[in-house]
């Protein structure tokens, strides 16, 4: 047992501060929650990539750096402590890479792995549709075969930062005529063919990140498939578990996190920092102790992951528990502002840059996303706990 | 980082799971929580004998030179098997005691003895304000013609009736405050002036009520340094707060597989409850909490193990472990129905013991003003 990281990951965790504290020096970036999907930004995505820093667990034939699911940890860590704009690349890094060098074609592997790596390419996750969220076997978006390749028709929604994206990467039925588990498959689409358009959708906090995407004939080639026809749902769940065990589940709101910390402890109640005050110091030591369970729990699944084992229930565990905790963040944080928590970004009285009010918006959004919060805890039960299926 | 066992540590999990299966079953648990003594001198004798006792010891004391965490995966087992008897405060309270502060001489008499199972020893330092830190502390030792006099009253003291040795910690300089001017006195049975009353606690664990009146020790019984004995008891009972938190890690898991077995079989409306949906979400968060334990609990034991400074990591971990517990309790009991509100179904067994090992050496507030500390508010 060993709770440390390595004297090398561990100066490498400085060579990623040192970065980002010169790129927010500069002015490039200013720290925010929630970066990971709303900070959009190729350019500062290509000088990630430039550093090696997308696609590092992956081979060094495709362009990867062939290191350990531990290294990426105190990568992805330190980009979302400094809150850095690293939405362009986070999915196609996340769980887009390894979907394409688990299943892909060594003509996929060698096309599409470099250009995620150089951030030229960038995808979005099209699986949800209007009639299959937590169902998304349900799902209904058609890709007919002809001797060209296959046409799409159909649509999908929610899907996270598509009028920003060029790439998507897409579930779609390819056999209607067997059981709706069987008949599906995984595709890579050009998000600029003929047939696509995207139209954006405004979510609860005002923001605009996730789209409906319609599909009107739109031609592929046979070559867009990845892996086995038809096999597309066991290829899913896998891929499922990279998206749901990220740091960012814990992390998201974390310059929140440290600036209710500071917050307490600058602000004056009858006479003393609020930081003095029993209740409050209960409540922060609380969040304390929630964050390093959830980190820990994050960790363990990169851990799993290192030792080549898929973490076929800790990553539903880790993302339940650390969306839910995000959530009390956000509560707790407005409830040490009171009536100033209510104040939107914009506005000049406006705590903590609005961080806590974003949270307070955004963070119900956590425990649907990637796996509902309940269809979570019914994988752990039954593939964690060995319960049976009703 | 590396979250797994040795495999020597997966070793000793098995041979104690099997040695406690066989040896402690609940039918004994039941007994000793009668039984005066609370522990079976035979199987006690038989611990001694797998080594258990001197386990973290070094060679040269009669200890098979293994580590604080090698310890924390037997009393993992212990937790989980609910084993009755003097085994954590003899070997981890006392047995750390004497092993940070002793000096070579009082290594070499008193460590052996406990790894042979031949010595229980246990400590009294909580009194009648139980925060467990160093402002608690007024019983007084006072130094008269070459001994030392102690008077107070220690409480929430487990197993002093059958301990052999009790080690208490007393202020021996006068007027002094929190962790200034305390030592610790090495006080043996039998010593004239010690009453001990049992305390009727729900766990029926032992715990006592200890007076001291006019006790005379040697002066050879203080243990470390005089007046600078804060630092070992600190350091005491943080070893003390991470290996209860093992220990309720390990209840806590059972109180878990117990559950879901029996979700699996409790058959109503013509199918196993396990499949209901609410029983299921009850069972998984269970799982969170006690994945969570884990993890944040063997934090703590490392970190211990390591030597670090880490007020911060065995804060952490009881903080958490003492609320996750009683959540998982509140589910378990839900999920079986009124046969575990029953006394002689096993759950409540835990359920009682699990609310002594959350007040023994801090609750989940205490040790969250300590995180509060640590993290500079
Ligand atoms: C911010 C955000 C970003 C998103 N980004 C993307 C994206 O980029 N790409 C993409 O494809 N999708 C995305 N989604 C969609 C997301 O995957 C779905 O919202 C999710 O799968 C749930 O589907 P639903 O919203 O249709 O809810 P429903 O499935 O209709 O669920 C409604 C309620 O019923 C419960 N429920 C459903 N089934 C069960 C069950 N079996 N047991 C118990 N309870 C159940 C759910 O837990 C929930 O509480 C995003 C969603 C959000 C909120």
């Amino acid at each position: 047992m060993d709770f440390r990281f390595t004297p090398e990951q561990e100066s490498f965790r400085k060579e990623v501060r040192d970065f980002l504290e010169s790129e927010m020096a500069k002015g490039i970036f200013k720290p925010r929650c929630d970066a990971w999907i709303i900070g959009h930004s190729p350019e500062f995505s290509r000088k990630i990539g430039e550093k090696g820093w997308i696609g590092m667990t992956w081979p060094k034939e495709y362009g990867g750096q062939g290191r350990s699911y531990l290294d990426r940890l105190v990568l992805t860590e330190e980009l979302l402590r400094y809150g850095a704009p690293v939405a362009a690349h986070w999915f196609s890094d996340r769980q887009i890479g390894p979907s394409i060098i688990t299943y892909g074609t060594e003509e996929q592997k060698k096309e599409f792995l470099p250009k995620i790596i150089n951030g030229e390419i960038y995808f979005g996750l099209g699986m949800s549709e209007p009639e299959a969220g937590s169902d998304l076997a349900a799902l209904n978006t058609r890709a007919v075969e002809d001797e060209n390749g296959f046409v799409l028709n159909g649509q999908k929604v929610w899907t996270s930062g598509a009028h920003s994206f060029n790439y998507i990467y897409l579930v779609v039925r390819t056999d209607p005529d067997v059981p709706k588990h069987k008949g599906i498959s995984e595709m890579i689409v050009d998000l600029n063919s003929p047939g696509i358009s995207v139209n954006p959708l405004v979510d609860m906090t005002g923001g605009r990140h996730f789209n409906e995407v319609f599909f009107d004939n739109v031609r592929v080639p046979k070559t867009a498939i990845i892996g086995k026809r038809n096999e597309g749902w066991k290829q899913i769940v896998a891929q499922l578990d990279y998206e749901r065990s990220g740091m960012e589940r814990v992390m998201a709101n974390y310059p929140l996190f440290e600036a209710i910390l500071k917050y307490a402890k600058e602000t004056k109640y009858k006479g003393q920092p609020l930081s003095k005050h029993p209740l409050i110091r209960q409540r922060l030591a609380q969040l304390t102790v929630e964050f390093e369970v959830g980190r820990l729990l994050i960790y363990k699944v990169a851990w799993v992951l290192s030792q080549k084992r898929i973490p076929n229930y800790e990553a539903s565990l880790a993302k339940t528990f650390c969306t839910e905790f995000q959530q009390r963040l956000a509560r707790t944080a407005m409830e040490i502002l009171g009536p100033y928590s209510q104040l939107k970004p914009e506005s000049e009285r406006a705590a903590l840059d609005g961080m806590a009010v974003h949270s307070f918006l955004i963070t119900p959004g956590y425990t649907l996303q990637a796996g509902t919060s309940e269809v979570l805890r019914n994988i752990l039960a039954m593939r964690g706990l060995g319960l049976p299926a009703a | 980082m590396d979250f797994g066992f040795t495999e020597e540590q997966e070793m000793l999990k098995k041979m104690a799971r099997d040695f406690l299966t066989s040896r402690c079953p609940k039918k004994l648990v039941r007994e000793m929580e009668k039984d005066e003594k609370g522990y079976a001198p035979e199987i006690w004798k038989e611990m001694a004998e797998l080594g258990w006792m001197g386990l973290a010891f070094p060679e040269k004391y009669g200890g098979g030179d293994g580590t604080f965490l090698d310890l924390a995966v037997l009393l993992d087992e212990m937790g989980r098997a609910c084993l009755p008897g003097p085994f954590f405060p003899t070997v981890v309270l006392a047995g750390m005691a004497i092993l940070e502060a002793g000096s070579e001489t009082q290594k070499k008499e008193l460590l052996p003895q406990i790894a042979q199972g031949k010595l229980i020893a246990t400590l009294a330092t909580t009194e009648d304000s139980p925060l467990y830190d160093a402002s608690d502390i007024s019983t007084s030792a006072s130094e008269e013609s070459g001994n030392f006099v102690i008077n107070g009253t220690k409480l929430f003291v487990q197993d002093a009736q059958t301990a052999d040795l009790i080690i208490v910690s007393a202020r021996t300089k006068k007027g002094s405050e929190n962790k200034e001017g305390i030592s610790l006195f090495l006080v043996k049975k039998g010593t004239a002036g010690v009453t001990t009353t049992p305390l009727m606690t729900i766990a029926a664990d032992k715990q006592a009520e200890v007076v001291f009146n006019k006790v005379v020790v040697p002066k050879e019984n203080l243990l470390g340094e005089l007046h600078n004995g804060w630092p070992v008891l600190g350091k005491v009972l943080q070893y003390a707060a991470a290996a209860k938190s093992v220990e309720m890690l390990g209840g806590v898991q059972q109180v878990l597989e117990m559950t879901v077995s029996y979700a699996k079989e409790r058959v109503q409306f013509g199918k196993p409850i396990g499949t209901l949906q609410a029983i299921q979400h009850y069972c998984a968060d269970m799982a969170i909490d006690i994945d969570g334990c884990r993890l944040i609990i063997y934090q703590a034991a490392w970190a211990l193990n390591e030597n670090m400074p880490c007020a911060k990591e065995v804060a952490l971990a009881k903080a958490w472990v003492s609320d996750a517990y009683q959540r998982c309790l509140i589910s378990a009991h839900q999920i079986h129905g009124a046969i575990g509100f029953t006394e002689d179904h096993d759950l409540p067994l835990y359920y009682r013991r699990a609310k002594a090992a959350e007040l023994a050496f801090g609750d989940a507030d205490v040790h969250r003003e300590t995180v509060a500390c640590e993290i500079g508010l």
